[in-house]
């Protein structure tokens, strides 16, 4: 069960409020016209799929309903920040993930 | 190997049970083979044992981490049925069934694969047209598919609360007098012993930490407790684990990995002779011949490794069960569990060749591979032993969600299973 912190909110809520949107910092090509099949089904559907540090969008969906991102251990599920769209996470190690 | 038969179990009553051979060697690793199988689960097993025996492919290992069979394998809940939408899904589900309906004798070893139908319950007049759609499709296939109305489903589970009242009214089903369930831990044993016997090593506690590449090519695997294996082909059917191999490998796979959560009752009498499972109000539950309730859900929205979930996911579980079977309200529950699941976007597996040469990935089963597993096995084995996609594994090749040619099997797939 998760405890989750939301930025906006400013106060932690139980997991029960929240939902996961997948992995977080997924840029849609500039121009998706003129992308490869090979980029733009990456874009759709490739994901990195760690076990360890994660970056994933998650949404205050019965709180103020906005999005916001997580970073957490996919083994431990321990949540390691949250953080606002926009922002940058502190534990950015993984630019790799963030890449993506 | 020494032959199972009720004769021999009366012979070895009379040692006191004490002789039995080993069901199979604990070999050590050869530094090569012709193909080296990442994951001793169901998958992985039933691939090295078709590979033997359809193949004569006996240079075989099967590197697992944990213990035969520990992972999904010994977590599902055993729902085998082939009544699935599209064409390319069902005529592979069916080849499983078809392979499931002798394979006990094949192994010669009792997988328990008892045929006692799975419904598919209809809570909305949109359900009742997507089943009777979806039976359409299966009878077109030759799969055994009926669509029920409430009466026809109460006639076959008594105990059903399908009063027109309730907030999710029972309005029909789909059913498959087939479908059934098996007992999983003896699937992965029967495939491994077969496998075993005809020469196959069966590495345990043998964790892949790599996969050695030369010039695009896989050319073997590094690993934890035994060092660098070579193969000259590489077939990873890791489940949950497979984002973690690719990317050993370099490349990332359309999947995700997500807790998936089963629960079972303390046992009790037999009360419900068939399988149930619903995906509007997101619960499914059987009877195992111990007696308990074996009851599973939905996966848990966020990616996780952990093989445990979330509490809300168990307790929407239960009250789907509830409202389905007010009966089981006070039954207790024993024992709670979950595996890691490796979802694709359209629901079904990928069979697949990939960016590196000489190596192929099955995976993809997400929620509902067990059904499947004489039939992936059989596929894979062709597959790796040909180099090129068996005929029914080519539409799941990983490339189809590059070129578009998904296959959603959503509404099959349901919530699971
Ligand atoms: C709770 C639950 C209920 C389910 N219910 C059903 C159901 O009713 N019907 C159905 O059809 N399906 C069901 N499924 C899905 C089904 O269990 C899986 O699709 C199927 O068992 C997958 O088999 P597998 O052999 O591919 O994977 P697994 O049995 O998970 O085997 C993979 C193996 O790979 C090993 N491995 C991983 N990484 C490494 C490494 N680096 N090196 C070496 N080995 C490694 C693991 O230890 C594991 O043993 C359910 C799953 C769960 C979790
Ligand atoms: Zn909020």
């Amino acid at each position: 069960m998760f405890y989750i912190y939301c930025p906006y909110c400013g106060e932690h809520r139980e997991e029960e409020e929240f939902h996961a949107k997948g992995q977080a910092h997924l840029a849609r090509p500039e121009d998706p016209d003129a992308c490869s099949d090979e980029e733009w089904g990456n874009f759709l559907y490739f994901r990195s799929n760690p076990r360890g540090l994660y970056h994933e969008l998650w949404v205050h969906a019965i709180g103020c309903r906005k999005f916001f991102n997580i970073a957490r251990d996919t083994q431990t599920y321990e949540i390691l920040e949250t953080y606002r769209i926009g922002e940058s996470p502190n534990l950015s190690q993984s630019t790799e993930q963030l890449q993506s | 190997m020494q032959k199972y038969s009720g004769f021999g179990l009366l012979k070895h009553a009379l040692t006191y049970h004490e002789n039995w051979q080993r069901v199979w060697r604990n070999p050590k690793p050869k530094r090569k083979y012709d193909v080296i199988i990442v994951g001793g689960g169901g998958h992985g097993l039933a691939t090295a044992y078709y590979l033997a025996k359809e193949h004569g492919i006996t240079n075989v290992a099967v590197v697992e981490k944990g213990y035969l069979g520990g992972g999904n394998t010994a977590r599902n809940t055993t729902i085998v049925r082939s009544n699935y939408l599209w064409d390319e899904a069902a005529l592979l589900y069916e080849h499983a069934m078809k392979l499931w309906e002798g394979l006990s004798q094949d192994l010669n070893y009792n997988l328990m694969f008892s045929q006692r139908g799975v419904l598919n319950l209809g809570h909305t007049l949109q359900d009742m047209r997507d089943i009777q759609r979806r039976v359409n499709a299966n009878r077109l296939n030759g799969i055994d598919s009926v669509a029920l109305d409430t009466q026809g489903v109460q006639e076959i589970v008594p105990i059903m609360d399908c009063n027109a009242n309730r907030r999710y009214p029972v309005l029909g089903a789909s059913w498959q007098p087939r479908a059934g369930v098996a007992r999983h831990d003896a699937v992965a044993w029967g495939f491994a012993r077969a496998a075993d016997a005809m020469g196959v090593d069966l590495i345990q506690q043998c964790e892949v930490t790599d996969i050695i590449t030369e010039d695009g090519t896989a050319v073997g695997v590094d690993t934890k407790q035994h060092g660098v294996l070579r193969g000259d082909r590489i077939g990873c059917v890791v489940a949950g684990n497979s984002g973690v191999l690719a990317k050993m490998a370099g490349f990332e796979l359309p999947v995700e990995s997500h807790p998936l959560q089963a629960l079972v009752s303390e046992p009790i009498r037999p009360i419900l002779d068939t399988v149930v499972m619903s995906n509007h109000v997101h619960g499914y539950i059987s009877q195992s011949d111990k007696g308990d309730l074996v009851i599973g859900a939905g996966i848990d929205g966020y990616n996780g490794y952990g093989q445990r979930g979330s509490y809300p996911t168990i307790e929407h579980t239960l009250q789907a069960i509830v409202e389905m079977f007010p009966i089981f309200s006070r039954v207790r529950m024993n024992r709670q569990w979950g595996g890691i699941v490796d979802t694709c976007p359209d629901a079904c597996p990928i069979i697949s060749d990939t960016p590196v040469e000489n190596l192929f990935f099955n995976c993809g089963w997400g929620t509902g591979g067990f059904k499947a597993t004489p039939g992936s096995g059989h596929v894979f084995a062709s597959t790796l032993a040909k180099g090129k996609a068996h005929e029914l594994a080519k539409p799941f090749s990983m490339f189809r969600f590059h070129n578009g040619a998904l296959i959603d099997e959503h509404g099959a797939a349901g919530v699971a299973h």
